[in-house]
């Protein structure tokens, strides 16, 4: 249910970028999610599409790159995707890792007229 | 044409958060957000808190919650200052909202703020409100496979308190392999085993939680 103050709030960050740039229209919104942040991409859509009416963005397509949760070893520096019930490295076995993706949530560009 | 912009979705937060945080320095208070799952006795473990600092260090406490003030009664009874926030269906607190709270706190009489956060185990990870310390209670009839159920959260928090550990002889619930899988994703983490019921493991909490106050 976060995805609400979310999407207003990448909606207001891609608002003021159009502004800037002068542009009449946003066609593209390329965002980049995390798995982690537990944002789901279809709830942003849903928000997205009344939050966005009236404004230059109305219509506008969303893309989303969905980056998986990825970690790092400490002990032998390999990343690998974490796995659901087991944190432990499937190349040395340790229990000692770092989040190195996962957690992202930013817009990476706009495409606009 | 397009347009790289690049910038974190949470920025707008970030920065409010950025300016809770100045206002708490000044004020030299040291703030605490505290997440949980409902139920897992956010508002115990506050009571509990409050009780063995009194006279020590003065305490002031903001109650977030989706609606009612019965949490807010519930502390003011240990003559504390404090605030109910009601998200009004929000599942988190942000930045904004815990702003608005501390202009009816006394901040320059407050040491030690310790804000309850909405009952929930995914959305308040993101937000940020200018905190010093993230808390995270689980209690044990939530189940030990949280940590793999709610990763971020468990990633974030700088303590875990395990509470309701008065329960564990009548519960699956296996403290050494939950522990292992928080400190497999987070080493960082203070883990402390207690009861707001017994009072069991409290005063470890508390004296633990009054020297990072103080440092």
């Amino acid at each position: 249910m976060h995805e609400l103050s979310i999407t207003q709030s990448m909606l207001d960050l891609v608002l003021e970028q159009a502004k800037n740039a002068g542009a009449k229209e946003v066609g593209k919104i390329n965002l980049v999610l995390g798995e982690m942040t537990g944002v789901v991409d279809r709830a942003v859509q849903f928000y997205f599409d009344f939050l966005s009416k009236g404004t230059p963005a109305e219509g506008a397509t969303l893309s989303f790159k969905v980056i998986p949760t990825t970690a790092r070893c400490r002990n032998c520096a390999q990343d690998f995707k974490l796995g659901e019930f087991d944190w432990t490295c499937p190349h040395c076995k340790g229990n000692n890792i770092e989040i190195v993706g996962g957690k992202e949530l930013f817009v990476e560009s706009i495409e606009v007229d | 044409m397009e347009i790289k912009v690049v910038k974190d979705i949470m920025g707008a937060n970030d920065q409010i958060a950025q300016k809770n945080r100045q206002l708490f320095d000044k004020n030299k208070v040291f703030v605490v957000n505290v997440m949980a799952s409902p139920g897992a006795g956010k508002t115990s473990l506050i009571l509990e808190t409050i009780k063995r600092l009194k006279g020590k260090v003065k305490v002031g406490v903001v109650e977030g919650d989706i609606s009612s003030s019965l949490d807010a009664e519930a502390i003011s009874k240990e003559d504390v200052p404090v605030v109910q926030i009601n998200t009004g269906g929000e599942c988190h607190l942000d930045a904004s909202m815990t702003a608005s709270a501390l202009d009816n706190l006394p901040l320059a009489d407050i040491e030690l703020l310790l804000i309850e956060n909405v009952g929930n185990l995914v959305c308040p990870a993101e937000f940020r409100i200018g905190e010093d310390m993230r808390i995270l209670i689980a209690s044990t009839p939530e189940g030990d496979d949280k940590p793999f159920k709610y990763p971020l959260m468990f990633h974030e928090a700088d303590a875990v308190l395990i509470n309701k550990i008065d329960l564990l002889p009548y519960l699956k619930f296996d403290v050494d392999a939950f522990s292992k899988a928080i400190k497999g994703i987070n080493q960082k983490a203070k883990i402390f085993p207690l009861s707001c019921t017994t009072g069991d493991g409290i005063d470890k909490w508390v004296d633990w939680l009054r020297g990072q106050a103080k440092g």
